[in-house]
């Protein structure tokens, strides 16, 4: 695959996703893991290769900024984006996201960790069948990045869409994924393709630490 | 609010003074235009013709604002349309008013059509030239947002491409507002036999400054009102979520 120009950012690549499967897309900036989100998203239509999604599938995305609709409040910005969803499951969605108390809120007035759940709360809430995530929790602080992390393992374990997630942080990868994909750089190919058993559930520290060592180790990293 | 009364007690105290020094005949002091106004609203005439041009007002805004939005927003998204349509706007916005207006009654008589339609062919560039901006500056990554998530094009004009173009269509408004008002006096002026600018047209004829003040100074009233009632709380209405404090 190829985009931008004449400038290759994808080298070959290929990889499929079962629905209710977590892939993470690890592998140094500017190797074109967001590229590759964005092709899928149907986002670039410059390149060489082909792309197949469920059938009628409907999709949700995170991108790197909240991209919220300021003049819109919380509630509404979810709403547009997600006319079917009904009235209970969007009050479930906000209670677990802990948005409730910010439903009439307009995005400048939320810190940038709500926006970035508002934009959770607006992918999950359209039911995808695919979900895209591009680095959802880069520049938050730890503790809220680990929260926000095990509301999203939570929401994938109930509702199992396909989600691809990109991430150049190995701990999240790792508390995701069911399986991690580690690219090279530009131009990408997939180096290693590293599968996690029994993911999504809390593990003992020991045994992160040790796939950890593992990857640092067959990688070279 | 008491400041502004203060300067407006001074104009008026300089138009006084400036009556006093003038003579009546130049310049008819507040007492006499106020006089004139109160004579011609009990006739009539001042309702029927304060009338007639917010009509033609109300008719030549609208069908600029619209027309000039729609072309504003197809130029400032698509780079062929610009190129095509650019010499249009420049002939049109350097095409002087008063030809526009001429050209308007000799092609299509003296009529209704031609007196609106001169008036928003004036105001069609400046009104296309904003909001072509505006639309310039849409946030593609939203647009990125609305077609991942699959917005109806309704949704996407009303929710995204409107409210982001909102602070620029109030600006052509506003200046569209002024604009207008002062090229239909001169259409009327020159080929419609009712509304303040036909009034003031033959005041002029008959020099008398009472009428012509009289007719100007209601009219600059109506203008006012229209500013406060509608076209402020519009504004307000329009940019409240920028209000509330973080």
């Amino acid at each position: 695959m190829a985009a931008g120009g004449s400038l290759h950012v994808l080298g070959e690549l290929a990889f499929g996703l079962r629905s209710g499967e977590v892939a993470a897309l690890v592998g140094p900036s500017g190797c074109g893991k967001t590229t590759l989100l964005r092709i899928i998203a149907g986002l670039d239509r410059d390149f060489e290769g082909s792309v197949f999604l469920p059938a009628k599938g409907r999709l949700g995305m995170v991108f790197q900024e909240p991209r919220l609709l300021g003049w819109r409040t919380v509630e509404q910005n979810v709403r547009l984006a997600a006319p079917r969803a009904s009235d209970t499951e969007l009050a479930g969605l906000f209670e677990m996201l802990e948005l409730t108390a910010h439903r009439n809120h307009y995005p400048g007035e939320l810190s940038l960790g709500l926006a970035r759940r508002v934009a959770l709360a607006r992918a999950f809430a359209v039911n995808p069948d695919l979900l895209l995530l591009d680095e959802p929790f880069v520049s938050l602080d730890a503790e809220l990045a680990l929260r926000l992390r095990e509301e999203l393992a939570e929401l994938v374990n109930r509702r199992s869409p396909m989600t691809l997630l990109v991430t150049h942080n190995l701990d999240e990868a790792i508390g995701l994924a069911d399986r991690i994909l580690f690219l090279s750089p530009s131009p990408a190919r997939i180096l290693a393709k590293i599968p996690v058993a029994s993911p999504r559930e809390t593990q003992a520290p020991e045994r992160t630490a040790a796939l950890r060592a593992e990857i640092v180790r067959r990688l070279k990293l | 609010m008491g400041w502004r009364l203060i300067s407006l007690g001074l104009l008026i105290g300089a138009w006084y003074a400036g009556s006093q020094l003038a003579g009546e005949r130049l310049l008819p002091g507040p007492r006499a235009v106020a006089l004139a106004l109160l004579d011609e609203a009990e006739s009539g005439a001042l309702a029927f013709n304060l009338g007639a041009t917010l009509a033609r007002v109300a008719a030549a805004f609208v069908i600029a604002m619209a027309l000039g939005s729609v072309i504003g927003i197809v130029m400032g998204r698509s780079p062929i349309a610009n190129r095509l349509g650019d010499p249009w706007l420049i002939v049109l916005l350097n095409l002087p008013a008063l030809v526009i207006i001429v050209l308007a009654y000799i092609w299509a008589g003296l009529t209704e059509t031609a007196a609106v339609g001169a008036v928003a062919l004036n105001k069609l560039p400046v009104a296309t030239v904003t909001v072509r901006e505006g639309a310039r500056s849409l946030d593609m990554g939203l647009d990125e947002m609305a077609y991942v998530f699959r917005m109806r094009s309704w949704t996407r004009m009303r929710h995204i491409v409107l409210p982001q173009l909102a602070p620029y269509l109030a600006a052509a408004a506003r200046s569209g507002l002024s604009l207008v008002w002062k090229i239909v006096l001169i259409v009327e002026l020159l080929g419609r036999p009712n509304g303040v600018g036909f009034e003031i047209g033959v005041a002029f004829q008959l020099f008398d400054v009472t009428r012509i003040l009289a007719y100007a100074l209601a009219f600059v009233a109506v203008m006012l009102a229209v500013e406060t009632l509608l076209v402020q709380p519009l504004e307000r209405h329009i940019a409240r979520w920028r209000l509330r404090p973080a």
